[in-house]
């Protein structure tokens, strides 16, 4: 059981939680996940350390809520437990001085951007950070990022903060102004698709931290798995990092839709349920 | 390990069991025809997660014991890989002493509940009857394991062995499956404070995730791990070795031995176009998500699963069978078996080939899978495959399935489970200094002693073998307690 010890609101639909785990606040790096239950009939969900405290031996969680497991997670309040919570998993973000790197977080991808962000800047590189989501409200972490990185872009679609627009176009004017010698994207499939894509262009080489569905996280399913270059990967063991240039996405987007109707089911089901 | 001649001698020169082995002429005996196992009806038991094999009753069990012969060299025991005394234990169930014959089976057995149920015996103990010389079906050992270890625990009355010497030398097991908790049962019976880690949320490994509910159920492995806690072992869920907590760190607690069973997690592929569409499943998967996560009670359970109405299961071992079951019971119309080999090659215990074929499963022998085609969502539709016919015989002495050119067709589906095998975990060994691995993954290990290239460090089970079976791994279990007890001996004198 991992108690609960701090929980915020910080939009309407995501939720931190900073959870007591501290074999796990000791050992984790930038780039690594956790494998979290509800309760005994939960489901095994992998999460991304946002931070973590070794002396307070808690890790903290940025949850979206969007189906059953995440509404359940983030309907708990200090003192509440989760079940379980394992990790740290996945293999850490490799972090050296390059110079300039470009941190792109969309929507609630900023989270596990940020320790990652954090990690280069603390490795001497100029960080730049682009942060997208749909409007202001929905926009997270832009003080905490904006506290270390050199320089901090916001985009919304609806221009509500920041520039109005997608997140690649604030990434081009950055790309066209000066050189990146690396970009690191977090955030949907289909943002970070279109992130490769532009940096392609530009030539930067891309890391992406992917969120696919897994059951065990440790390299024993195969739900998780992805194609790279052609060859298939297990995000758990083998990522969750890899090359943006690389990785297909559409056949990605396809598998994460793999359980929508009873995603569905399993959600009308816990509506019904609250009181 | 080896069986002590004096020991089964004095064992079988007591005065009941040579006025028992008198009441009945070796003739009479073999004359006794072999007990069948009860079983559920195929059409009510294949929608339900019941358990297919029931049991034995009382009186089927003592009548099955007095078909053994209690040889005086005794054959049996030399198929077993943890050599339990067999007539030792089937004697007593002939003597009505059902609690004593359970007792007999856990002085070299900690999980009989299991090995009764999951145990090939037809390759192992049974195939070395001395039945079989005589022709005739050999004595029921599986069933009557079963039947002695499920009275104990059904009566309620789990004998607790008192330890005798407490030492005060701390050892860990990594993983909590057969092997690590045959291991772990041997070292607190020495005496030693045991702690098991396993990655999992649950205990038992794949006793858990993999051996589906019909087969196994999970109260029973529950009762077993209730019984090693009751001999002190304890365990830590959530804790994967290498990552949460390091072999260093361990020591650094105060471990002075460490057995690694971390077993054959890693699904295998077949690296076929269209493999990563949506519906097609390593075994893995899709049994932890029916077995571990509870999928089949979804959603009541938040896992979920894609219940197939056509499904081909690839593969002809015992996750095959088990999947392809495990798809009938979550209403497949269709449930096939595609194996590239003959029947006769087929790895799968003679049993679940049975039990499945009952069950409505059809067989796809002499067939491979090269393609799968899916829809624009990306979900399966369709397989394509191709026939096969048998070459000559390959390095496992079965004949090496060749590709018939021009024999492709295609078999709609809707789901695919892919279980031609699992692969050792890497975790482990990346994350341990100093061990030596081999090209596959395995650890290597000095056969007789089951230590690594690291001296405090002994493994066993699928992560030294590949892919086996619960009972070899119980017998590596058994087999590095006695080599980690003698080394402890060794390096800490009077401990």
């Amino acid at each position: 059981m991992n108690r609960i010890v701090e929980k915020e609101l910080l939009s309407e639909n995501v939720v931190k939680l900073v959870v007591e785990a501290p074999q796990v606040a000791r050992k984790q790096c930038p780039g690594q996940f956790v494998i979290v239950r509800f309760d005994e009939k939960g489901e095994r969900i992998p999460l991304t350390i946002a931070d973590a405290d070794r002396e307070n031996g808690t890790i903290t969680l940025i949850i979206q809520k969007v189906g059953t497991s995440s509404c359940k997670i983030t309907s708990l309040n200090p003192g509440d437990s989760l079940s379980d919570v394992s990790g740290p998993l996945g293999r850490p973000t490799h972090v050296e001085k390059l110079g300039t790197v470009l941190a792109c977080g969309g929507g609630v991808g900023i989270a596990p951007l940020y320790p990652i962000a954090r990690a280069f800047k603390e490795a001497g590189n100029r960080l730049i950070a682009v942060l997208g989501a749909r409007n202001r409200e929905l926009l997270i972490l832009e003080k905490e990022m904006a506290a270390f990185a050199d320089e901090t872009i916001v985009m919304t679609d609806d221009g509500s903060y920041g520039k109005k627009g997608v997140i690649t176009v604030g990434i081009e004017e950055v790309l066209q102004r000066e050189p990146v010698h690396l970009a690191v994207a977090i955030g949907p499939a289909v943002m970070m698709k279109f992130v490769a894509l532009l940096t392609k262009k530009y030539n930067v080489p891309t890391i992406a931290s992917l969120n696919t569905i897994m059951v065990d996280g440790t390299g024993m399913c195969g739900a998780c798995r992805v194609s790279v270059g052609g060859k298939t990967k297990f995000v758990c063991v083998d990522g969750p990092e890899f090359d943006a240039h690389q990785i297909d996405y559409d056949e990605m987007i396809k598998r994460l839709n793999t359980y929508k109707a009873e995603e569905k089911v399993s959600f009308d089901g816990y509506m019904k349920s609250l009181p | 390990m080896p069986v002590d001649p004096q020991e089964l001698h004095a064992d079988r020169s007591q005065e009941w069991r040579n006025e028992l082995r008198g009441k009945l002429s070796a003739k009479e005996r073999s004359a006794l025809p072999r007990v069948k196992m009860p079983e559920m009806k195929a059409r009510e038991r294949s929608r339900g997660f019941q358990e297919v094999n029931t049991g034995l009753n009382e009186e089927m069990a003592v009548q099955e014991s007095k078909r053994c012969l209690d040889c005086s060299t005794p054959t049996c025991i030399t198929g077993c890989p943890v050599n339990i005394n067999i007539p030792g234990f089937i004697k007593l169930i002939e003597k009505g002493d059902f609690g004593a014959a359970a007792r007999k089976l856990k002085e070299t057995n900690a999980l009989p509940a299991v090995c009764g149920r999951v145990c090939p015996q037809e390759v192992q103990c049974e195939a070395n009857c001395v039945y079989q010389k005589m022709k005739k079906p050999p004595v029921a050992i599986g069933y009557l394991e079963r039947f002695a270890s499920d009275c104990e625990r059904l009566a309620g009355s789990i004998a607790i062995p008192v330890i005798e010497k407490k030492s005060p030398l701390r050892v860990a097991a990594v993983g909590s499956g057969p092997a690590s908790l045959t291991f772990a049962g041997q070292m607190a019976k020495w005496g030693y404070g045991v702690t098991v880690f396993e990655a999992l949320h649950e205990l038992a490994g794949v006793l858990s995730y993999g051996i589906p509910e019909f087969r196994l159920p999970k109260s029973i492995v529950r009762s077993e791990i209730a019984y090693l806690e009751a001999i002190g072992v304890s365990f830590e869920r959530n804790v994967i070795v290498g990552r949460t907590l390091t072999v260093e760190d361990m020591r650094e607690q105060g471990f002075r031995g460490f057995f690694i069973g971390s077993g054959a997690g890693l699904p295998k592929f077949m690296h076929i176009p269209g493999e990563n569409s949506i519906g097609i499943y390593s075994s893995n998967e899709y049994l932890t998500r029916v077995n571990l996560m509870k999928a089949y009670q979804f959603p009541r359970y938040d896992t979920p699963i894609v219940r197939g109405k056509r499904v081909a299961v690839i593969g002809g071992g015992n996750t095959a069978m088990d999947s392809v079951r495990t798809a009938i019971r979550l209403g497949a119309d269709k449930a096939m078996i595609v194996y590239r080999r003959s029947e006769q090659e087929m790895p799968a215990r003679i049993e679940e080939v049975h039990h499945a074929k009952e069950e409505g499963v059809e067989f796809l022998t002499l067939t491979n899978p090269i393609e799968y085609l899916a829809d624009s969502a990306g979900r399966v539709q369709q397989m394509k495959v191709q026939k096969m016919g048998l070459g000559a015989a390959d390095d496992s002495g079965r004949r090496r399935p060749v590709v018939i050119e021009g024999s492709e067709y295609v078999i709609d589906v809707d789901t695919v489970v892919v279980g031609v095998g699992t692969d050792p975990n890497p975790l482990i060994p990346r994350a341990i200094q100093g061990l030596e691995v081999t090209k596959w993954g395995t650890i290597v290990v000095n056969e007789e002693t089951m230590q690594t290239a690291v001296p405090d460090i002994f493994a066993g089970g699928d992560i030294v073998r590949g892919g086996a079976t619960v009972i070899l791994a119980l017998g590596d279990g058994k087999k590095a307690a006695a080599s980690m007890r003698d080394y402890l001996l060794e390096k800490f004198p009077g401990t």
